[in-house]
């Protein structure tokens, strides 16, 4: 045996033992149940494309959660200044990033000054200046707390949209943060992808307002502590959509996030499914001082500014638990339960991109793109063992080796395997030969020399060794790019390209070489099949 | 068994063919991106933002009454295409808002089409934004990719070497979208990544003839730079061919039986493999003699 071969050949043999270890998972379908410890159990996983499944990337309207921030603020003043009784004009925000308050003394606002300095000390507070006779100032929240707002108001998104869809129910959904402003969510093989897409994109804020009566809203005139919302309601058999205006109280009473839970209940008389809603003990105690103090009087299920119902008090409604019912399905009404359970968006998401794949095309481009490569492969393999006689065949089978190596490698690594990777691996059945064949046309030059066939082949390997070198560094430069840029199936290109150049390395520079080596190690052979 | 025996064709000599054939095929490249660039090419909706489904009826239907259904209720911009095999429609409709397109589309075909059911085998949907960020970084992925190759060929060769070697690159990606520019097929995400992927690809055969020249010429220096390139060409050619062949015969097959998806895609691989074995032997080596007979020839003067 020449020198060398048994650690060439033990390599091969690891590496081929490697890949069927780390394939095993992904090829049976349940594991036996001694099967563990440190026995891999990452298996390729398949893409949306090729499994079906819905793609969405989601953008936090950032600029909302610090609006929203700062009407708290405007809110909380209110009562501070109300319980000091100190007197203002007007509490609001007024830009992106401002609370501006309006007195009518400026006694009032240099006293307001200083409560403001040690309540929100790293807001920028701005000297009283005049506004049409009234004494005015602003509270600005500076640029680094805004920043850090936005920043919470996406990771409270997401860590709210992973809740919706554990309750959902999605096995294996993958739920990323992407750049400064979105969430990717990826939930493969669902069924009813609009239903989810639904589901995860309401803001679900939930508010009880109280109605006020007094005004007209067709008056067109709404003062500053009021506001006009609409109930809407669908005709269950025609489905027409009639719009109520209620004019209701901008200060919300109640609001969702003193819920401790929300279920699914079944109406016994009518069999009308309805959401039963529990609060915490603060929620408790506010709606049974809220009901006890205004019954006769109808107040507003607010649901992210739509008004959901308007029922009149009838009573008082101690022990902190109340119901929601209107015209649901069953459907309709477990899915405002799972965003009620799981709390409000911090801010409102909109879908910038949405890719769903049916699960017949996934299963479809999986059959085409496996057909297309056993084909790719056969004709190879004829076409090298034709030109190439036995040589070619020893091609082939270091072709084989590749797509097993590189099979395992995506396993190992848990890659997700999409039908561009597809694309790439039939790709590299034809690339996988070239390095063969630039070797061997070497060595053919090299018999043509006239040399013996054990060294036209050790002429041929080293002289081609260079130019492979730099065949597959060009390759995988472009396949680091498409992986730096590149977006889901893209990326799945350019994880079993690159993958692919490296074994091919190795295959073509070890695992062919020591094949032809093995027979013609006696440096005697007169003749190479080649 | 030897598809070529010894050759010896003047593939320098018939430079100016070549390099007339491929300022042609360049300049029609150019003109494509600049279409690109002004979006009136024919973009993927994944750069220009839109709704893109894929639908599958029950039974055949005219694509007139298809268009109809959708002018109907309201979509009047809208590019269809039939799939005969499986009665598919392919909708497009670029620039779009993200969340209602397809609800209408599903809702006119419903509406219209009573007695033809149809299930919506894929729907896309990409908002303006990321089809702007896609953009930009599509072009950094390029222009990355290319420098890499650059920055590599410039240090494993000579000079001269690097500049054929790009200009053959750049060649075969300006080849590439012009084909796809006159054929009027989708600029999209594969048709790039196809691209890049040529871009790394063209390479081999470049190198492979580039090698075999530098190593002629250590051996041979008084020889006219014209004999040695051609020799070394002629020398290779078998192997340039084979290689592209083996890789040709894959991407056919994935063209042939890979299914609709990739259908744009690998036809893409298919003109880069071609226009790759063709630039190396017609573009890149008559460059580099250019270069090297300009630099002689200047060397002389001095002297």
């Amino acid at each position: 045996m020449p020198k060398g071969t048994g650690w060439r050949f033990s390599l091969i043999g690891i590496f081929l033992l490697l890949s069927f270890l780390y394939l095993t998972p992904t090829l049976v379908a349940k594991l036996p149940t001694w099967w563990g410890g440190l026995l891999p159990k990452d298996k390729i996983h398949l893409g949306l494309d090729l499994q079906g499944g819905t793609h969405l990337v989601m953008e936090v309207d950032t600029q909302k959660a610090v609006e929203g921030s700062l009407d708290l603020v405007a809110t909380d003043l209110e009562d501070t200044l109300n319980s000091k009784n100190l007197h203002f004009k007007r509490i609001s925000r007024s830009a992106a990033d401002k609370v501006s308050l309006l007195f009518y003394e400026k006694g009032t606002a240099e006293t307001v000054q200083k409560i403001l300095k040690d309540k929100y000390p790293s807001y920028e507070q701005s000297p009283t200046f005049d506004e049409g006779g009234f004494v005015a100032l602003t509270l600005r929240m500076n640029e680094k707390d805004t920043q850090d707002r936005k920043d919470k108001a996406v990771q409270q998104a997401l860590e709210t949209i992973r809740n919706r869809i554990d309750q959902f129910g999605v096995s294996e959904p993958t739920i990323q943060r992407e750049g400064i402003n979105n969430i990717v969510v990826q939930l493969p093989g669902i069924k009813d992808p609009q239903r989810a897409i639904d589901l995860i994109g309401r803001t679900a804020r939930l508010d009880f307002k109280m109605v006020r009566e007094d005004i007209s809203p067709t008056s067109g005139v709404i003062p500053d502590d009021a506001e006009l919302l609409k109930e809407k309601s669908v005709d269950a058999t025609t489905g027409a959509v009639t719009e109520i205006p209620i004019v209701v109280q901008k200060k919300s009473m109640i609001t969702g996030d003193l819920l401790t839970d929300a279920q699914v209940r079944i109406d016994s008389q009518f069999n009308q499914p309805y959401v039963g809603i529990e609060f915490n003990s603060l929620g408790a105690k506010l709606f049974d001082q809220v009901t006890a103090a205004n019954v006769g009087k109808r107040f507003a299920i607010v649901l992210d500014n739509n008004i959901h119902s308007a029922p009149v008090i009838r009573e008082r409604i101690s022990g902190g638990s109340a119901q929601i019912s209107g015209n649901f399905t069953e459907k309709t009404a477990a899915d405002l339960a799972i965003v009620l359970r799981a709390g409000a968006l911090p801010a409102p998401v909109k879908i910038i991109q949405n890719v769903t794949v049916g699960p017949s095309l996934g299963q479809d481009s999986i059959t085409k793109g496996l057909y297309a490569g056993l084909i790719g492969v056969l004709l190879v393999v004829v076409f090298m063992a034709t030109y190439y006689k036995l040589s070619g065949l020893v091609a082939d089978l270091g072709m084989v080796l590749n797509i097993l190596y590189l099979m395992g490698a995506l396993a190992a690594l848990g890659a997700t395997l999409t039908l561009p990777g597809i694309a790439a691996i039939v790709l590299l059945v034809g690339m996988s030969v070239d390095s063969n064949v630039i070797i061997f046309e070497r060595i053919r030059e090299e018999l043509k020399l006239g040399k013996m066939p054990k060294a036209a082949l050790d002429a041929g390997y080293d002289k081609a060794f260079l130019t492979i070198m730099d065949s597959h560094v060009t390759t995988l430069i472009t396949a680091a790019v498409l992986f730096q840029f590149g977006t889901g199936p893209v990326k799945g290109f350019a994880v079993s390209l690159s993958l692919g150049v490296l074994i091919n390395l190795f295959t073509s520079l070890v695992g062919t070489k020591v094949i032809l080596d093995l027979f013609l190690h006696k440096g005697t052979a007169k003749k190479m099949s080649i | 068994m030897e598809l070529l025996g010894k050759t010896n064709i003047d593939f320098i000599g018939k430079r100016n063919i070549s390099f007339i054939l491929s300022s042609i095929v360049a300049i029609i490249g150019i003109i494509g991106i600049i279409q690109i660039g002004l979006g009136t090419a024919n973009m993927g909706i994944d750069f220009s933002g839109g709704t893109a489904m894929q639908l599958k009826f029950s039974k055949p239907f005219a694509i007139a009454d298809a268009r109809a259904a959708l002018h109907k209720h309201g979509i009047a911009k809208a590019d269809l295409q039939e799939i005969k095999v499986g009665n598919m429609l392919l909708v497009k409709m670029a620039g779009a808002a993200v969340g209602k397109q397809s609800e209408i589309v599903q809702e006119s075909f419903r509406k219209e089409f009573t007695d033809n059911s149809f299930t919506v085998e894929s729907s896309t949907e990409i908002g303006p934004s990321i089809g702007d960020k896609l953009r930009k970084d599509t072009l950094i992925a390029v222009a990355l990719s290319l420098l890499g190759i650059i920055i590599y060929i410039a240090w494993r060769f000579d000079f001269k070497f690097g500049i054929g070697a790009i200009v053959a690159t750049m060649h075969d990606v300006l080849a590439m979208i012009a084909v796809f520019y006159l054929l009027n097929k989708e600029i999209n995400l594969l048709f790039i990544t196809a691209v890049l992927t040529i871009a790394g690809y063209s390479l081999t055969d470049t190198v492979v003839i580039f090698d075999r020249i530098r190593e002629n010429m250590h051996k041979n220096l008084k020889g006219a730079l014209h004999n040695i390139f051609n020799n070394s060409i002629n020398e290779v050619l078998s192997r340039t061919i084979v290689t592209s062949l083996t890789t040709f015969i894959a991407a056919a097959s994935l063209f042939a039986f890979g299914g609709e998806v990739i259908h744009d895609f690998s036809l893409a691989l298919l003109i880069g493999i071609g226009v790759a074995t063709y630039s190396s032997v017609f573009v890149a080596s008559p460059i580099v003699v250019l270069l090297e007979n300009r630099a002689m020839a200047k060397q002389a003067e001095k002297a």
